[in-house]
């Protein structure tokens, strides 16, 4: 909702922070597939909706495409993305601060 | 349902929540999207405008008024989930502000900026959304037509063929029978797809017909996660499974229906108890009649955008287009979906689109408790897309892990495949 309430927000106001703003709901798309619309997983897919600090998400994400963390798919997932997308990632999933 | 020039033109026909398209146009981005076609790309898109650009007013074209899934209709070819659990309908996506318009759409004019309805209803556009996915090339097998595959089914397309046809023609099937399986060479919706059914279909055999065989006949000599499918096979199946690649004179020229034969490239012919002929492909012909499709049959496009590479204002996604190395799958037409409603938003509202990223998971059943997955990451490339180097690939392989491991990664797959499964459906139809 609130994410909601942002983009109508900047679509109106029209600022050129515009592409970022897009940028958060199209990158959850690779994880919606799979821990569902708002992170919350399902059929033995872990949650990660506020289960980390934000330094947490990027951490594990590092974990994982170091392959230091056994996995099924998110190594192979993790290294597709840059460490600015992570970080966009971690700020959207990540617990509050 | 019937959607007649007067909704299109009068403000006060149109539902609440809705603003006129004239009034829409004065805020900000604002603008009226059509998408054509409500499958895995449309109704993708469709939700994600409406969740994330409400300024859009879209317009949501498919002919059938329900949905059934290709993903898990190999799963109710086995008899493992029943053909209701793949079925949806679009009621939730109108709840949400979706105009939904169970309509054919015959001709687009990109000139005029409207499309028209099989009923004779012209619909005006800012932007068109194109996602109609596959025709089969009916004929380019010989013998091969919409006739030869009432007995020869294809279970490819669900909204031309129940994949219950199949179903049932399989059920019948005697015990020591034979099982013949037809598959295209590339490009073809799910490249894996295929290689599920093999394993789908052989696990039914072994609980229900274990002395029957499975012949697959394949124009091509590789395919999608093969090493795990065929690991897999010799592992679940033994005896069962004979694959056959091209050089292995795989190639099937000719059918005869009526003989329920299949012939090969250098002319053995082979009868089956059920013969499942995958037939070549091309881009619905909807997209190909608007002028979007090249000599290939399928639909060039701008990586950066998704628009057609061959006509202006229309944004093609999913498995009608050329997309490679992204493969023809739902989770593709999704991603597609989302960055083109994204762009659509971004130009309408006069500003450069977001950059693209493209992702895709594709899990396979293999068997009960067996999962196998491809995963890829794409961006825009130098020519075309290309794949994030060092990411995506395929499950490890039984080799590479210790049997406790491998037991327990194949078992999280095919879980993982079900949340995969529930997921991208809720996100189309919930
Ligand atoms: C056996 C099998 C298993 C699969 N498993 C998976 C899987 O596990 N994961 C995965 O990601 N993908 C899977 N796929 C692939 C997936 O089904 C396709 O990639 C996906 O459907 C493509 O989406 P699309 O939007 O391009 O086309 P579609 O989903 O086919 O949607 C096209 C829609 O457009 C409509 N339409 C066409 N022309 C018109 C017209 N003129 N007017 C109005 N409406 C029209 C059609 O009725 C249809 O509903 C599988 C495919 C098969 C065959």
């Amino acid at each position: 909702m609130k994410l909601k309430f942002a983009l109508c927000l900047l679509l109106l106001s029209g600022g050129p922070v515009f592409a970022q703003a897009t940028d958060t709901p199209l990158l959850i798309g690779g994880c919606q597939g799979c821990h569902g619309a708002s992170g919350q997983g399902g059929h033995g897919i872990p949650s990660i909706k506020a289960n980390h600090s934000r330094d947490e998400f990027i951490a594990l994400m590092r974990a994982f495409s170091a392959n230091e963390r056994p996995a099924t798919v998110m190594g192979r997932i993790s290294r597709g993305y840059t460490p600015e997308q992570i970080a966009l990632l971690a700020a959207h999933y990540a617990r509050p601060q | 349902m019937t959607l007649s020039r007067r909704v299109f033109l009068s403000a006060a026909a149109l539902p609440a929540g809705l603003a006129a398209p004239n009034l829409a146009r004065a805020q900000a981005g604002a603008g009226r999207v059509v998408i054509i076609g409500g499958g895995f790309g449309g109704a993708s898109a469709a939700r994600f405008a409406r969740d994330n650009f409400p300024a859009l007013n879209i317009t949501l074209i498919e002919r059938s008024r329900s949905f059934t899934t290709c993903p898990y209709g190999n799963l109710v070819l086995a008899g493992r989930r029943d053909i209701n659990f793949i079925t949806f309908g679009y009621e939730k996506l109108a709840a949400r502000g979706v105009r939904v318009v169970h309509q054919s759409v015959v001709a687009v004019d990109a000139a005029a900026k409207q499309v028209r309805l099989a009923d004779g209803a012209q619909v005006p556009y800012d932007r068109l959304i194109m996602s109609p996915g596959i025709d089969l090339r009916w004929g380019s097998i010989e013998g091969y037509d919409e006739a030869a595959s009432e007995r020869m089914p294809h279970g490819w397309v669900p909204s031309l063929q129940p994949i219950s046809l199949l179903r049932r023609q399989l059920e019948a099937m005697p015990d020591g029978g034979r099982f013949v399986m037809v598959i295209p060479d590339n490009p073809f919706r799910c490249p894996p797809g295929p290689y599920e059914r093999i394993s789908m279909v052989a696990d039914y055999l072994k609980r229900a017909k274990p002395r029957s065989k499975l012949i697959a006949l394949d124009a091509k000599n590789g395919f999608s996660k093969q090493p795990l499918f065929q690991d897999a096979w010799a592992e679940l199946y033994p005896g069962i499974i004979e694959w056959r690649g091209a050089s292995n004179d795989g190639r099937v020229t000719r059918v005869n229906g009526a003989a329920m034969e299949v012939e090969t490239e250098f002319g053995e012919k082979l009868k089956g108890d059920v013969v499942n002929v995958i037939p070549p492909q091309m881009a619905a012909k909807i997209a190909r009649d608007a002028g979007l499709a090249n000599q290939s049959g399928w639909c060039p496009i701008k990586p950066a955008t998704l628009e057609s590479a061959q006509v202006e204002g229309i944004h093609v996604l999913g498995d009608a287009t050329i997309a490679a190395p992204m493969p023809k799958s739902g989770y593709v037409a999704s991603s597609h979906a989302k960055h083109a409603v994204a762009c659509i938003a971004a130009s309408l509202a006069g500003r450069a689109p977001p950059s693209a990223t493209f992702f895709n998971t594709c899990y396979s059943h293999v068997g009960a408790d067996y999962g196998i997955s491809i995963v890829g990451v794409f961006r825009p490339g130098p020519n075309g897309f290309a794949e994030v180097e060092g990411s995506g690939g395929i499950s490890p392989r039984n080799a590479a892990l210790t049997a406790e491991r491998r037991k327990e990664h194949r078992q999280l797959e095919a879980l993982y495949a079900d949340g995969w499964y529930d997921s991208i459906t809720d996100e189309m139809f919930g």
